[in-house]
């Protein structure tokens, strides 16, 4: 089914199933622990054996001997993979450095060996019995000393182009009443899903399994055949139940890899997970960003200028973060400009983490905005409001938006946290040791659409049945494709069975860029019209009157039972969504308003976030309770970047030196209080049959800004180097 | 974790024994330390001596008046202790805000005053560190430093000492109970039981080779109001910046320790005499030889703002 | 003992002549020292109880209960996190009492009496807390999951005991509160943070169980 002209009414309108809160059908799984995770595949593969990554021990340089003998003398020892056994491997279009490495090292805990043996024991021991004499080099790992090196990267990508200029941003800057003109800072970050990097592999014949730990199966078995050179048509991918992403779990990594390559040496299926502390330096990362942004308004605070300039870094062949296109599209202002900037770096591979760009350019944004509402003694919410902007400001008005709700999102979301209340005067607000203030930050996701393919059938007993390789890594995907099944083919939820994460199914969107709820239920979609016309023409009724209603096909006062029409056989239709070209004639994206409350304490500085709420906006919301439970948790993750999280780089060693759960903290549940969540109406036509956008990234936008926006108007101190911890707090009040 | 052989011991004296006379023999209490560290190989212990079976869990008052707590009493067990609560109530206090209650069921009395520093390049193996590797360097030193010690470092290691628990043990001038592989037991001041650096930051305690800890006890109760004071950033299940643990006075006086700021539990004469002057004297005195490196610097502030936090709270109370 | 921290350097003449207490020298004959290592294979025989069912098993004794328990005895609910204490996903019940099966080993356990996720209930037969965790919404990839809810029921329990914690204003009156159980749940780390649905669910089983 292709989608090029906006929707009109559909079957989803009717709301029966689609749009109501529901529990998750996995939840029963998930709560008993019976769900299987990707190491945890005894019944798939019963004889795996265990492989141990090796880390490379130096960031940059290469293999000068390489000394397995003791390793393979340990006891259970099968197998050692290292590149000088692994064969010729190609690289994936999406990994920057290879995911084995050997002779040439490309960064810190670069994979050079998987030690594999009978058991976990042993090859944890055995690993560690792996010698290597390095020769290192010097290489380059502090962005801030390569900042002025920093190139202009090539356009294109996920970012589209480096550089955008609109007007005469110098001069009406430079002419503005009022100006903001700032450095911000994000450090680089670690996605810390609670379940590591995992996979199982086994071979039978020249044939592939991975249960796999991965969001994109389409994507990621095209990257193991390109990578094992072997044709995609011999790889299967597993991947039922993720255990959480963000971003991590996009790619191909080393444990799918060394899997698939130790199963094959021994001759029997191994499984590898990547070590806790072995995860922020082998796997990727969100790249830090130096961010400058200057911004030119009138004395109400009516933007006229505004620039965002973005530097960070990556391994040669990588990419930027691509903090600064929020800016394209957030406010108005005639004079306008952007650009971002390279730096070559050796570290870890930097890459996507939920909401690449947005999460951190606008950690810097809507700080600069709040400084902007203060220089000009106008309201934040006011302020944004006054630079809400219905089109495309770089483009102009010939390109509007699909939908774009950001003011009714700040105005809903002011009156439900009582901004009222907030005295806009930094530091004057007292509760016992503690100074309390209020921030708000506009939130802004793209919203992004990919072609997604499903199969749908109904079988003898009327129940129907979904298959496609969408994954659920906590984003609620199981439920709102049951949901969407459905509600197309009138059955209650309980009688649709969703299978989920399998390369044997039709290749889906995948979850990631928060693409995957309205793409993939758009391709349920189109599957369920398919067969819904298999059915009306099974039972002789004109499509365009057949009604779906109550697990029967119905037309006036006849109707006949799913299940008898499916037959012994089953009945079963296969599409995909194709998307034309709405979202470049219309932006689509989603917005909100994030709100929050902190305390902060008057003689050490920690801060303690009361209260958080928002409004969001963000399309059909297809489960209310699980994109309520995506929206919080995304908005914890800001609140975490906010205040607490921090990749460390040792600029001597070239690595992240806190590469661990204890030392890279993220938030506990002590840390988040209530967490209000106000989801505003909307309906977006010119982004699915559905109607929906995404919601699981939009959270997260802007969140931390709010964070750092009200520890201002706490204290009056303005931290714009994130992490906002104790000891930045504490230098600024003595500076 | 290199392989090693296991055995549970039935009595103190066996324990020792054993410890004596196998190579490489280590005590496992909790585990929650020790099995971390032999999982990266930063411990490799040959054999296991299981010393929970000992009996030493109760606690039990002394004749002096004091409480004696078995050095395999838990932490969950030892905080919420009635006689904890009411007369050492800064130790309940310190207890209850390390680690998360799954680590404190299982983390003991003597395991936590021995647990090792969160130094993340001690936690490295790739990375220099002298006191797991004597004579490698110190990665910290020049390194990420905001977490580590600035009381009591050395040019050669700068790591902080990680426990709560020991630093209202420092404040209640607590004394370790041990007895030796020889079987002689002797008691060891708080204050003389965690080492320096100096040049040798890989020993770290007075402990002997082979010499169990047996218990740990409490003088008799101080009296005057206790408090515990821990700043961190993450509200929760993470180590200190800064703790400091005091005892006040009806008198004015009182007594301070602290913790995330020393190489040792940390505590000076000087800083219990500053009581009455208030918080900026009693950070002076406590601060005096601090060596900080530009990430932990601010660690001095924090020092008299969590003094000062305290004498609010003491403040606030009747 | 040689061990690589401690030397034999002598530190200790300033505590020389402190009385020692008397140490608890005596056996306690509660343990005997059941696990030893069967001759030249260095496994060694553990007995457990997980969920109510006896189980035997011969281990390598670098097993922690966390791996014995999903690599030997199948029981994958029970997850692994980080395998260092920093998570909370492995949380269990033993004899009682909740704990990272992580940073334990299987060996030390001989004996003892494990309750794990698969041990609450089933799909079929929902434990209050998983029940309370679907309605609402007290999870999202799951993988946290299994941890927070042994975790849960097991604060739920030491509450009722009168147990403290780090935000008990007054030592001896410990009452349930939503700041109580979210300081009690922060070992269990949920990067979901699924947080206030955790704490809902909770309350929801907390009020039931008084009612
Ligand atoms: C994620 C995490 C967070 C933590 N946060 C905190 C925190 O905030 N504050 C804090 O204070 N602690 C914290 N801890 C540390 C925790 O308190 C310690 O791990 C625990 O107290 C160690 O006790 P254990 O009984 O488990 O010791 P074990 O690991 O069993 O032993 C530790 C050491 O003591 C030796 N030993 C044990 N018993 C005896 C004995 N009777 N005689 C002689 N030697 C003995 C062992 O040989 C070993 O060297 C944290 C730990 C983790 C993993
Ligand atoms: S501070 Fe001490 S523990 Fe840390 S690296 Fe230096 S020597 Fe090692
Ligand atoms: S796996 Fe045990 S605490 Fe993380
Ligand atoms: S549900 Fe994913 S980590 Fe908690």
């Amino acid at each position: 089914m292709k989608f090029d002209t906006p929707a009109t009414t559909n079957p989803i309108d009717k709301g029966r199933v689609v749009g109501v809160a529901h529990d998750r059908i996995d939840g029963p799984a998930k709560v008993t622990g019976s769900a299987p995770y990707a190491y945890e595949r005894h019944d798939a593969a019963p004889n795996a054996a265990y492989g141990w990554i090796v880390g490379s021990a130096i960031a940059k340089g290469t293999i000068a001997a390489l000394d397995l003998r003791a390793a393979e003398a340990a006891p259970g020892v099968l197998g050692i993979v290292t590149h000088a056994n692994a064969g010729k491997l190609g690289k994936g279009n999406y990994n920057t450095a290879p995911l084995l490495g050997g002779p040439a090292i490309m960064h810190y805990d670069q994979a050079l060996a998987l030690v594999i043996a009978d058991t976990l024991e042993n090859a944890r021991a055995a690993a560690k019995l792996v010698r290597i004499d390095y020769a290192p080099q010097d290489g380059k790992f502090d962005l801030a000393a390569e900042q002025g090196n920093a190139v202009k990267p090539p356009d294109g990508g996920f970012g589209g182009a480096a550089d955008s200029a609109v007007g005469d941003f110098d001069g009406a800057f430079a002419k503005a009443a009022v100006r903001i003109d700032q450095r911000y800072t994000t450090p680089d970050h670690s996605h810390a899903m609670l379940e590591p990097h995992a996979t199982t592999a086994a071979w039978n014949g020249d044939k592939l399994t991975l249960w796999t730990a991965n969001q994109m199966i389409a994507w990621s078995v095209g990257e193991v055949a390109k990578t094992l050179g072997i044709p995609k048509a011999n790889i299967r991918l597993v991947a039922p139940y993720i255990g959480g992403g963000f971003g991590a779990k996009l790619w191909l990594r080393a444990d799918a890899l060394l899997a698939a390559l130790g199963a094959r040496q021994i001759g029997r299926p191994v499984k590898v997970a990547i070590a806790r502390n072995q995860i922020p330096n082998n796997t990727t990362h969100r790249p830090a960003t130096i961010q400058r942004i200057r911004i030119g308004a009138d004395k109400n605070g009516v933007i006229d200028a505004i620039g965002h300039e973005v530097w960070s870094g990556d391994l040669p062949g990588g990419g930027t973060e691509t903090a600064a296109m929020q800016t394209r599209l957030l406010y108005g202002g005639a004079h306008r400009m952007t650009a971002h900037r390279l730096a070559t770096l050796d570290l870890p591979e930097g890459n996507a983490m939920r909401a690449p760009g947005e999460a951190v350019g606008l950690l810097a944004l809507e700080v600069a905005m709040d400084e902007l509402a203060e220089a000009c003694g106008v309201d934040p919410v006011e302020l944004r409001i006054r630079n809400d902007v219905q089109y495309d400001p770089e483009a102009g008005t010939q390109r509007p938006y699909s939908s774009r709700k950001l003011v009714e999102c700040l105005r809903a979301g002011a009156d439900r946290f009582g901004w009222a209340k907030r005295n806009p005067k930094p530091g004057k607000v007292r509760d016992g040791r503690w100074l309390v203030g209020m921030g708000v930050a506009s939130a802004f996701r793209n919203n992004l659409v990919g072609k997604s393919g499903a199969r749908i059938g109904v079988d003898g007993a009327g129940k129907v049945i979904v298959e496609t390789d969408m994954t659920d890594i906590g984003t609620g995907s199981y439920t709102i494709i049951g949901q969407t099944a459905a509600e197309m083919l009138g059955v209650s939820l309980d009688d649709v069975i969703v299978r989920l994460g399998d390369s044997r199914f039709p290749a889906s969107a995948g979850s990631g860029g928060q693409w995957g709820a309205n793409s993939s239920t758009a391709g349920v979609y189109a599957a369920a019209m398919a067969l819904r016309a298999k059915l009306a023409e099974k039972a002789g009724y004109p499509i365009d009157q057949a009604q779906f209603d109550d697990g029967l096909v119905k037309l006036g006062n006849q109707s006949q039972t799913l299940a008898a029409l499916a037959g012994r056989e089953g009945l079963w239709a296969e599409d995909s969504i194709e998307f034309g070209d709405l979202d470049k004639r219309y932006v689509q994206a989603t917005f909100g308003a994030h709100f929050c409350e902190v305390g902060v304490d008057i003689d050490t500085a920690e801060v303690r976030i009361r209260r958080m709420g928002g409004a969001f906006a963000a399309g059909r919301i297809l489960n209310p309770k699980s994109a309520r439970s995506q929206v919080i948790g995304a908005m914890t993750m800001g609140a975490g970047s906010a205040l607490m999280e921090a990749l460390e780089v040792d600029t001597r060693f070239g690595l992240f030196i806190n590469h661990d759960m204890a030392e890279y903290a993220v938030p506990v549940h002590a840390d988040i209080p209530e967490q209000d969540v106000l989801f505003i109406d909307e309906l977006d036509d010119k982004s699915s049959p559905m109607k929906a956008k995404g919601v699981g990234e939009l959270g997260i936008c802007g969140a931390g800004a709010a964070v750092a926006n009200a520890i201002y108007n706490a204290t009056g101190l303005r931290l714009r180097d994130y992490p906002l911890t104790i000891d930045k707090l504490l230098r600024a009040q003595t500076a | 974790m290199k392989p090693f052989t296991y055995s549970r011991a039935t009595s103190v004296a066996d324990a020792a024994k054993t410890a004596a006379s196998t190579q490489g023999a280590r005590f496992i209490a909790g585990g929650t330390n020790l099995l971390d560290l032999m999982k990266l190989q930063i411990e490799t212990p040959t054999h296991l001596i299981d010393v929970n079976h000992l009996g030493l869990d109760r606690i039990e008052p002394t004749p002096e008046g004091g409480l004696r707590i078995g050095a395999l009493v838990r932490n969950t067990d030892l905080a919420a202790d009635k006689v904890v609560r009411r007369d050492y109530s800064v130790l309940s206090r310190a207890l209850l805000a390390g680690a998360s209650g799954q680590l404190r069921n299982k983390a003991t009395t003597a395991g936590n005053l021995l647990q090792r520093t969160r130094c993340p390049y001690f936690y490295d193996t790739n990375m220099p560190c002298n006191k797991r590797k004597p004579g490698s360097g110190c990665g910290a030193i020049g390194g990420i430093s905001r977490s580590l010690a600035i009381l009591g470092v050395s040019d050669a290691c700068i790591a902080q000492h990680p426990s709560d628990m020991a630093v209202a043990m420092r404040l209640l001038d607590a004394q370790v109970d041990t007895v030796g592989a020889d079987g002689v037991a002797r008691a060891i001041p708080i204050a003389d039981f965690h080492s320096l650096p100096g040049d040798t930051p890989h020993v770290e305690t007075a402990l002997k080779s082979g010499e169990i800890i047996t218990s740990v006890t409490l003088p008799k109760p101080i009296g005057g109001t206790h408090v515990y004071r821990k700043v961190r950033d993450r509200a929760s299940y993470a180590f200190a910046l800064v703790s400091v643990a005091a005892v006040f006075g009806k008198d004015g006086g009182g007594r301070f320790a602290f913790g995330g700021i020393g190489a040792k539990p940390w505590r000076t004469p000087s800083a219990d005499a500053a009581a009455s002057s208030g918080a900026k004297a009693v950070a002076e005195a406590a601060l005096s030889g601090a060596r900080t490196t530009h990430h932990s610097d601010f660690k001095k502030t924090l020092v008299e703002r969590t003094l000062a936090s305290l004498y609010r709270q003491k403040e606030a109370r009747p | 003992m040689p061990s690589d921290h401690l030397t034999r350097r002598s530190l200790l003449q300033g505590s020389a002549a402190i009385a020692a207490a008397a140490p608890a020298l005596v056996p306690t004959g509660a343990a005997a020292a059941r696990p030893t290592a069967k001759e030249g294979t260095g496994m060694i025989p553990v007995e457990l109880t997980v969920n109510g069912r006896e189980v035997h098993l011969q281990l390598d004794p670098r097993t922690t209960l966390l791996d014995a328990l999903r690599e030997h005895l199948h029981l994958t609910g029970t997850k692994k996190g980080c395998d260092q204490g920093q998570c909370g996903a492995c949380t269990v019940i033993v004899e009682g009492r909740r704990i990272n099966s992580c940073l334990t080993l299987a060996v030390m356990h001989d004996g003892d009496k494990v309750t794990t996720i698969e041990g609450l209930g089933t799909p079929e037969k929902l434990h209050p807390m998983q029940r309370a965790f679907i309605s609402h919404d007290g999870y999202q990839c799951g993988y946290c999951t299994p941890g927070q809810i042994c975790s849960a029921v097991a604060v739920l329990d030491e509450i009722a005991a009168g147990i403290p914690s780090h935000v008990t204003p007054d030592l001896d009156k410990v009452s349930l509160s939503n700041s109580e159980l979210r300081e009690r749940m922060s070992g269990n780390i949920c990067r979901c943070a699924a947080y206030p649905n955790i704490i809902a669910a909770m309350n929801d089983v907390a009020g039931e169980t008084k009612a």
